[in-house]
Order: C-alpha cells, then structure tokens, then sequence
C-alpha cells in the first residue's frame, strides 16, 4: 500500500530529507527538480536543463510555464519545510514577472515567506541561472494553509 | 473577443496553420501532450490530458500549478503571434494566474487566452483554463512585449 503523501511530506521533515518532499510530488519528479538545504532552513531549487523543458527552440529558452512552475514549487516547498505541522499548502494565486529569458542551462529558484498567518501564507520566489543577483523570474503568491 | 478590430491590425504577418505547426513543435507542450484545439485571429485554446505524473497531491490527484501556467502561458504567446503585423519573438513581461478550483483528475485541461488588445511594443492577454465544457479552474492576465528585433 502507498504511503499517504502526508505522511510522506511529515517523514521526510522529520528526517531533515527534502528531496523527498520532492519525491512526494509527481510533477517535480517529472521536471527533474532537486532541492538543498541551506543554512537557516532555506530550500535552494535546482532544474537541470533538459531538451524537454523548451518552449522557444529558436533561442532556444526554457518554457515560461516551467519557470513560473519552479517558481510556485520553491514557493510551496518552503512552506512545506518551514510548517511546524506539514500540509499541501493549496495556491490562490501566483504573479510572475519574467525578467530575463531562461536559457538552456540549469535554474536554480528560492522561496522567502513574506507572512505567514493562520489560514493563508504569502511567498516571494526568484529563480536564476547563473548568478542570483541576476533573476529571470520572481514571483509572488498566495497559499491557503491547512 | 477581438471585437471592432481593436486587437487584430488589418494584416496579421503569419499565417495560422504555420503558428499552429511551430506550436506542434515546442517540446515542454509535447512532453505535457498539449496540443492546439482551436487558433483564430487573437484567440487560442489549447487542450492536455490530465496524466498521473503531472499531480501536485497524490492523496486527490489535483493537477500542479505548473501544467495550468504552462497552458496559459502558452495559450497567451501564441494568441499574440496570431495577430502581430510582421513576424518577431515576443517575450512574456508578466503573468498572473487566479486558481478557482483545483484540476481534477481523468478530466482534460483547456486553455483558453485572447489577445483583446495590441499595441505597438506590448500585447494583453485574457485567458481563462478550464474542465469539461465549462468548469473554470484558472483564470490569467498576461502582457507580452513585442521584441523589436524583427526575426
């Protein structure tokens, strides 16, 4: 019998293990996603480039819709690891500005939670490639708790 | 709607069976099986099959996040090449998406996006995903710019 994803998401914090948080969600495991811890508890999202994820083959540059994906699945992730009771945090909605194109090379994003309330948490995300202080993206959403 | 011609200047530049085969040809839609369902003058659906491996929760099997931006992101792009005057990239400025309802399981996502206006550098974009013939479950604002470099 499956575990219960959960479950799954509370073993794998209680195991300081968030690659399988990943693991507990299809569509991350489908883009390739791998996460890290960084010193105070932030989650550093890597996307290593794969053929599949273009959306412009004349560039050629990552599909908006992969990028914007990362972005809300950083934003999520760090809300998963920094609950003190593990959920599926479920998104309201997500604003994402396209600063750079995503070209074909590894992305890596992070998530910041602006505020946290008891029924609705706020998260900024960015994601780059090769330097941090040089986003391609960062997003804003909201997520219902609980 | 593109209505009292607002959006579509009097000679868009490509042809839509030719946006229709460069879609058919972007590989994050192929890996989604997203394909075009329908491509008029500043309008566009697309449509992908809700697939196991594309789930967020697998407790409910509600899709990710990321299948509905694809969509909707895509959905926006090629409504805006279906009405720009002369052929050049564009590049997505900014997109907002409102989730109304989760994704459901076994039930086929569409897209659906309308350039309702064009101007000479920036293009806006409605698009509205959805279920079965009319369960909303996303609906998005995007703008677009207009690169000058022409291809």
């Amino acid at each position: 019998m499956e575990q219960r994803q959960i479950d799954q998401l509370r073993d794998a914090k209680n195991r300081s293990a968030p690659q399988d948080v990943v693991r507990a969600i299809p569509y991350l495991e489908f883009l390739g996603v791998t996460v890290e811890e960084e010193p105070g508890g932030v989650l550093i999202c890597h996307l290593p480039f794969q053929d599949k994820l273009v959306g412009n083959p004349t560039l050629p540059a990552i599909h908006g819709g992969v990028i914007g994906g990362l972005l809300e699945s950083v934003a999520l992730l760090q809300l998963i690891w920094s609950l003190d009771a593990p959920t599926l945090p479920r998104t309201v909605n997500t604003s994402i500005d396209y600063l750079r194109s995503g070209w074909a090379k590894d992305t890596f994003a992070r998530g910041r939670i602006t505020k946290q309330g008891r029924r609705v948490a706020n998260v900024r995300a960015e994601a780059w490639q090769d330097d941090p202080e040089r986003p391609i993206a960062a997003a804003h959403g909201h997520f219902l708790l609980g | 709607m593109v209505d009292g011609g607002q959006a579509v200047p009097s000679e868009p530049a490509i042809a839509l069976d030719i946006i229709s085969q460069f879609a058919a040809e972007i590989p994050f839609l192929k890996a989604i099986s997203a394909s075009i369902e329908k491509l008029e003058r500043g309008r566009c659906r697309l449509s992908a099959p809700w697939q196991d491996h594309l789930v967020v929760d697998t407790s409910t099997g509600i899709l990710h996040g990321g299948v509905i931006t694809t969509l909707l992101d895509s959905a926006s792009g090629t409504a805006v090449f279906s009405v720009i005057p002369r052929v050049m990239q564009i590049a997505t400025l900014d997109l907002r998406i409102d989730y109304l309802r989760p994704a459901m399981p076994n039930a086929d996502v569409f897209a659906e996006a309308d350039c309702y206006r064009l101007r000479k550098n920036v293009a806006f974009v409605r698009g509205r995903a959805f279920q079965d013939t009319d369960r909303e479950i996303a609906s998005s604002l995007a703008t677009f710019m207009l690169e000058s470099s022409s291809l």
